[in-house]
């Protein structure tokens, strides 16, 4: 078979850029760390949370120093804990989990984003910088009103967050706005 | 054969006789219609299927789009769904999939210059398709009214839970069996060949018409699982719950691969006959090989990297299959070489000269030129914005927002869509003896859904960096506001709607290029020959034409990417799934609403429960 020079020299060009490509996303997982939601949860039932005590009660806890995990429920049409009150400078992970049909979990304007099927549990874990609010967005198409599925995100200030935190941060956005 | 003053394609070669070495031997005096009127007439009606359902999924479109935008509102956000489910269905699974089995049984019978085996197996598979199709149409438009309980508001995807009424998987099963038997005719019609000429090389555009159906059975294998298996018997109350996971990773299994379902009859264009319009050859046929047999073995084990973001598959997976997808680029690269390569020597033919002066001589007012060079520069930008979402990483960023959608109406909406009106310009003639209405009107059809498109599509990429989401009828909230980078939201909603306002009326200009075209009476002399490629099928080794060792090592692939995916899907979740509740979409969204909803949920949705014209947004 003839194979042009031409031919050969763009093969060549066409086999590195994809060489680059994979390159550049091996490096982007193991360098700076931008891991997958990936499968490092058991399933769930959907229509039995209330019996598992991270999403029976949707809530942000400590989990070690600087260290949270955010236990949050994704439902037609919303988000639970709304807002989700997170202290600031600090490493959180979520848990989001869905007890109906499958939704989207973006944080506008930031690359935390991921899917949420029920019966799965998505890991995220973020760094939550300064205090600052965030929109919260179901970005999969969830049901008749998916366009009104909207939750909030507060960071707030390391002792803001603990003196709301006493109680449980499931809801009125305690920690937030005084 | 010999050569024929109306070959303008190939007499101003180089010397040698303007036969087609595609295969067929069809002379230059005759057309399709001419030589084999049966096969034509059945072109004719998937043409005519594919045009119908984009007729609609167009109307549908600028309707979104307005909606979106909040431009005008005159349909409530609830139906924006339907609209969006039959948009989607109408327009990637109806459209391109009639056009593209008229453009294969075109390819076949022309290239093999043999008749279908058999006229009558090639219309059940049409009434099969046609009637799958009608169902599962009707059954989403149902949506629009409450007087029948039936609805199918579950998106082209139908993610489970979400549950649609059975006609709607039941239609797509048997649409589905229309391929498959289309495919069957296909194969019967060149095993007829074969005997008939046991030593010869299997001519290229059979060839790929055969690479692409074996892609095309092995993808649609998992849907029919999904479909038949699991959600047509969920739906019908037989089986209580299904694997949410299961079901989206089986539908991926088909969702990647049936994006090269729609672009290989954009290639078989572009390698085939554009050359030709071009007044060119194609550059090597041996590559042209090539590439088909990459397609058919790269294109299904790759569909988890929809999936990048989906909790339960395991992160290895999401890697092999990252991996798989960019190695396909190689042969989309390979493919804009050789169209570039081939055109460039037309224009040489013709007399141009110089680096990038040859370009001036090339056939700028023929709509079928123009629109399939438009429609490969805009897929060339389509595989910049798709090497973005490959890169599992980044992917974060623009996964499920408004930059996807944009991204593939470069692609399947622009590459293969207006390849295949460019397409109808050229091919309709020849399968009807009829001359296109007005070729001008067709020249500024095409450049309009090329500028509509570039600003559509460019408007949606920058939104969905500001993390726009896709799928919503309302894309404003109440919460927060969108970055202002790129000009801002709202500039950017304009800039929209104004792309998908240029885009439908260049596909009512079609449209009615089209009904027109279909009133002028049958002429002689529209007769076209596609020139023989520089480098001929004798120049590929032979291996190439084994499509049964291909089909294996596609088989092979597959079980390699997807035998441990699936089985551990399975062993977390169960192959019926850990539980949870149907979602059908058939009931009353309002009654869902009053039961569920907060009532700080309420308030926002003002619109939904009014029923009637939107609501300003606080
Ligand atoms: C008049 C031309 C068109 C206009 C104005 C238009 C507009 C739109 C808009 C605004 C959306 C986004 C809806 C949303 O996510 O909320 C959309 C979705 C879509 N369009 Fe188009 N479009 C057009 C033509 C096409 C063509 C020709 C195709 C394919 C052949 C196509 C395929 C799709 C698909 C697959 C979706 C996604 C549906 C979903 O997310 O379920 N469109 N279109
Ligand atoms: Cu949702």
């Amino acid at each position: 078979m003839h194979v042009h020079s031409y031919e050969k020299i763009w093969l060549a060009l066409g086999l590195g850029l994809i060489l680059l490509l994979i390159g550049s996303v091996t490096y982007g997982a193991v360098g700076p760390g931008v891991s997958m939601v990936a499968a490092d949860q058991p399933t769930v039932d959907p229509t039995a949370l209330d019996e598992d005590d991270r999403f029976a009660e949707p809530r942000v806890e400590q989990v070690g120093e600087n260290e949270y995990e955010a236990y949050v429920v994704a439902f037609q049409f919303g988000f639970e804990p709304d807002p989700i009150v997170l202290p600031a400078n600090s490493t959180v992970t979520f848990m989001v989990t869905s007890r109906d049909v499958t939704h989207g979990f973006e944080v506008v304007g930031t690359n935390a984003n991921t899917m949420v099927i029920p019966g799965e549990v998505s890991t995220l874990t973020v760094e939550t910088g300064g205090p600052t609010e965030y929109g919260v967005i179901c970005n999969e198409y969830c049901g008749a009103a998916h366009h009104g599925m909207e939750g909030s995100i507060e960071v707030v200030p390391q002792e803001e967050f603990e003196e709301s935190a006493g109680g449980s941060s499931d809801g009125d956005g305690s920690g937030g706005d005084q | 054969m010999t050569a024929t003053a109306d070959a303008p394609a190939a007499t101003a070669d180089d010397g040698t006789a303007p036969d087609d070495g595609t295969g067929g031997s069809e002379p230059g005096t005759e057309t399709f219609y001419d030589r084999f009127p049966e096969a034509a007439r059945i072109v004719r009606a998937t043409f005519l299927g594919a045009f119908l359902a984009f007729a609609v999924g167009t109307t549908f479109g600028i309707i979104q789009t307005l909606h979106r935008t909040g431009i005008a509102r005159p349909f409530s956000s609830v139906d924006y769904y339907t609209f969006l489910t039959a948009h989607g269905v109408f327009l990637v699974l109806s459209f391109t999939i009639f056009f593209l089995v008229g453009v294969f049984t075109w390819a076949l019978v022309r290239s093999l210059d043999r008749p279908l085996v058999n006229t009558r197996f090639s219309w059940a598979w049409y009434g099969l398709m046609a009637t799958g199709m009608t169902l599962t149409g009707l059954t989403i438009l149902a949506g629009f009214t409450s007087a029948v309980d039936v609805s199918a508001d579950v998106l082209f995807t139908f993610y489970a839970p979400l549950q649609a009424h059975p006609l709607f998987y039941g239609g797509l099963a048997v649409f589905l069996v229309g391929t498959w038997l289309a495919g069957l005719d296909w194969w019967r019609t060149f095993l007829a060949w074969r005997r008939e000429h046991p030593d010869e090389r299997i001519p290229l555009q059979a060839f790929m018409v055969l690479t692409t159906t074996i892609m095309w059975y092995v993808a649609t294998s998992a849907l029919a699982i999904s479909v038949l298996f699991f959600l047509l018997p969920w739906s019908l109350g037989l089986i209580e719950t299904v694997n949410p996971t299961l079901t989206r990773t089986l539908f991926w299994f088909f969702g990647h691969p049936v994006v090269y379902f729609w672009l290989m009859p954009a290639y078989l264009l572009w390698y085939t006959v554009l050359p030709s319009i071009a007044g060119g050859r194609l550059f090597s046929d041996p590559l042209a090989r090539v590439v088909f047999v990459l397609f058919l073995l790269l294109s299904t084990p790759v569909g988890i990297h929809h999936q990048y973001l989906d909790p339960g598959i395991a992160e290895g997976f999401k890697f092999v299959a990252m991996t798989n997808t960019m190695f396909l680029l190689l042969p989309s690269l390979l493919t804009a070489f050789t169209v570039v390569a081939s055109v460039e020597y037309g224009a040489r033919v013709r007399g141009g000269t110089g680096l990038f002066g040859w370009l001036r001589t090339l056939p700028w007012r023929d709509p079928a030129f123009t629109g399939m060079m438009l429609a490969g520069l805009m897929f060339a930008a389509g595989g910049f914005s798709g090497m973005v979402n490959a890169g599992m990483n980044i992917n974060y960023l623009i996964h499920n927002t408004i930059w996807v959608t944009g991204h593939f109406h470069l692609t399947v909406g622009t590459a293969v869509a207006l390849t295949f009106m460019a397409a109808t310009y050229w091919l309709w003639p020849q399968i009807t003896n009829k001359p296109i209405y007005s070729r001008q009107i067709g020249l500024a059809q095409v450049v309009l859904w090329f500028a509509g498109m570039a600003l559509m599509s460019n408007a949606m990429h920058a939104q969905g960096l500001l993390g726009v989401p896709r799928r919503t009828a309302e894309p404003t909230y109440s919460g927060f506001e969108y970055g202002s980078a790129f000009g801002g939201y709202g500039e950017l909603n304009l800039q929209v709607a104004i792309g998908g306002t240029i885009l439908f009326a260049s596909a009512v200009l079609f449209l009615s290029n089209v009904v027109l075209t279909m009133g002028n009476s049958r002429t002689d002399g529209l007769a076209e020959t596609l020139a023989e490629p520089i480098s001929g099928s004798e120049d590929a080794p032979l291996v190439l034409d084994n499509i049964r060792l291909w089909g294996g090592i596609a088989v092979l692939l597959v079980l390699l990417a997807y035998a441990l995916p699936i089985v551990a899907i399975v062993q977390r979740g169960g192959l019926f799934g850990p539980g949870g509740e149907a979602y059908p979409m058939v009931l009353d969204a309002l009654a869902i609403l009053a039961e569920q909803a907060p009532d700080v949920l309420v308030e926002r949705m003002p619109d939904v429960l009014g029923g009637g014209w939107a609501g300003g947004w606080p």
